[in-house]
């Protein structure tokens, strides 16, 4: 996968797990949380999105790595290069 | 191995979590033991009706959109969306005690209102108490417990206010005689007054049919009519479940039994027991680090009156009143078969239906005794006693709405049905037939068994709801997360 596809990746696991939040204008260098109503328990669902899509596995103490799409383009970027 | 997980129990607490599990492809196996789901809010059909068990409201009320509450919460990590379960709102609720009367409704100013008209001096600790109730992290899953009452009196100086506050919360999720954990008052103060209360348009099966198909289009398996006999433990760790030999709901053990030769053996990597903690005790053997936890002692015997009438032309038209007939309120054990000094009345109809019930539906709901109503034979005098006590609470609910006796309601009444400590035991197995649980709840849902977790009704979380989101946060937390 390129890294220009992760930001639409991520956006569309939002869409799956919080359809009710409108992704349609989400500012890539700006923290999620700050653009939409998500908790920690929705961070949770990303990350077990990702490992049921990909198979990979985001551990804990990196989940403030997913904080802005800016940052999982960069976090995610080289576990997904070969997805 | 057989499974991820076996789920014991296909109550609210136990779907949400097979839900969660099987959302991310874990394989889950959930074990009912009656032929019905939906556990401590189920539903039975008698007289060609369909009663619901134990849903008088659905606390937790919040309307679409509502960010950050815990109805959306769950709903969100279910990915059920709001509008299928058809919420009808209230139509407005009181605490009545003889010498005062408090009405709430889902809007936090009526109570406020109510509050400062019936106590204009408590208005101020009232607005303290209420920030304080609501700036409390209840969803964490390692609090201490602390007594509620000392932190009323900090707030209220007039000992009446702090036992009409007490009513309500207590009939709608306290375990303890006389006393909750603050954060347990916390979540009933704002499942009840910040939030509020609604009913499925199609009472609780509406929510229970749901969450069973949600399952199982996920890959879910739910096996009915079969209960747990032991889970099963190597060198502290669970390892399996041992099923009872004999289906359904006949066999009355509370005691492990030694293992049969000709039981089925089912293997999983995790044990999610939602039977309630000593319930739960009860199954294992080989638990020598912990003594089996006692059962709740608070009880509840409940009347349902069908009615060729609506409530409201009886005068009832309230949704639900909770009421005490003295000045102090006794939330205690029954020391008679029940206690109808209180109690709780739901007049059904009185929710924004979209279609009006076909007939008027009034329950009445009371402490009741396990010890007396355990120690009565069946059929009779059971049956006998059972009509002796629905007339009891026909006389208090006449008692507290007065005009329920003068416009006739017995005149009205078509059927009538009673439910008993002895039937909650029956249907859902909870010792003492305590609906509440155990006094003392396990937050962080662990126990001495490595693999084998608590959730639902002892794990501290209370009502639909709150059973609801205890399933997944112990799903996400020890089933689901990175590790787990």
């Amino acid at each position: 996968m390129q890294a220009t596809e992760i930001p639409g990746v991520i956006i569309d696991i939002i869409n799956t797990i919080a359809p009710d939040e409108d992704t349609t204008d989400i500012k890539s260098d700006v923290k999620l949380r700050d653009q939409l109503d998500l908790d920690s328990m929705d961070f949770l669902d990303i990350v077990m999105e990702l490992r049921k899509r990909f198979g990979i596995e985001v551990p804990e103490e990196d989940y403030p790595k997913l904080a802005s799409l800016d940052s999982c383009v960069e976090f995610l970027g080289p576990m997904l290069a070969d997805k | 191995m057989a499974y991820d997980a076996i789920i014991i129990g296909a109550g609210m607490s136990g779907l949400a979590a097979g839900i969660r599990l099987a959302m991310y492809d874990k394989k889950v196996l959930i074990l009912e033991r009656h032929y019905v789901a939906g556990g401590l809010n189920s539903y039975y059909h008698k007289f060609k009706r369909p009663f619901d068990v134990g849903l008088h409201a659905m606390t937790n009320f919040v309307p679409k959109g509502t960010k950050r509450a815990p109805l959306t919460k769950l709903l969100r990590q279910l990915r059920i969306p709001y509008d299928s379960l058809q919420l009808c709102e209230q139509h407005g609720s009181q605490i009545h005690f003889p010498s005062a009367q408090l009405d709430f409704d889902n809007d936090t100013e009526t109570l406020r209102a109510e509050v400062r008209r019936a106590f204009p001096d408590q208005i101020d600790g009232f607005d303290a108490l209420t920030k304080r109730v609501l700036a409390y992290d209840d969803t964490s899953l390692d609090t201490q417990p602390i007594p509620s009452r000392v932190i009323l009196e900090e707030h209220l100086s007039n000992p009446l206010l702090i036992e009409m506050l007490f009513c309500p919360l207590m009939y709608y999720g306290s375990p303890n005689e006389n006393e909750m954990e603050f954060g347990q008052f916390c979540i009933m103060w704002k499942s009840v007054f910040s939030e509020g209360f609604a009913r499925p348009e199609g009472g609780v099966r509406t929510i229970i049919d749901l969450l069973v198909k949600k399952f199982k289009e996920l890959g879910g398996e739910l096996r009915y009519s079969q209960g747990v006999a032991k889970i099963l433990t190597k060198e502290g760790k669970a390892w399996g479940v041992e099923l009872e030999c004999e289906r359904g709901l006949t066999k009355i053990s509370t005691k492990p039994r030694p293992r049969s030769e000709h039981a089925e053996v089912i293997e999983a990597a995790q044990i999610l027991s939602t039977a309630g903690v000593p319930e739960t005790w009860a199954m294992t053997d080989g638990l020598s680090t912990e003594e089996p936890k006692e059962a709740g002692a608070l009880t509840f015997m409940e009347s349902i009156a069908c009615l060729d009438i609506e409530p409201r032309e009886l005068g009832a038209d309230k949704t639900i009143v909770f009421f005490n007939r003295q000045e102090t309120f006794d939330y205690v054990r029954a020391e008679d078969y029940a206690d109808l000094r209180s109690g709780v009345i739901c007049a059904t109809n009185n929710y924004d239906h979209a279609t009006p019930l076909p007939e008027g539906v009034l329950r009445v709901t009371s402490i009741a005794s396990w010890d007396k109503w355990s120690a009565v034979a069946k059929p009779e005098p059971y049956g006998e006693l059972k009509e002796k006590w629905y007339q009891g609470q026909l006389d208090a609910m006449e008692a507290v709405i007065p005009t329920l006796r003068e416009r006739g309601m017995r005149d009205h009444i078509t059927v009538h049905d009673v439910f008993t400590p002895t039937t909650i035991f029956h249907f859902t197995r909870h010792q003492r037939g305590a609906i509440y649980g155990a006094p003392e709840k396990l937050k962080s849902g662990i126990t001495p068994i490595a693999g084998l977790f608590i959730a639902g009704t002892d794990q501290g979380f209370l009502g639909i709801v709150g059973a609801m989101l205890s399933g997944i946060s112990i799903a996400n937390a020890y089933f689901l997360r990175a590790g787990a």
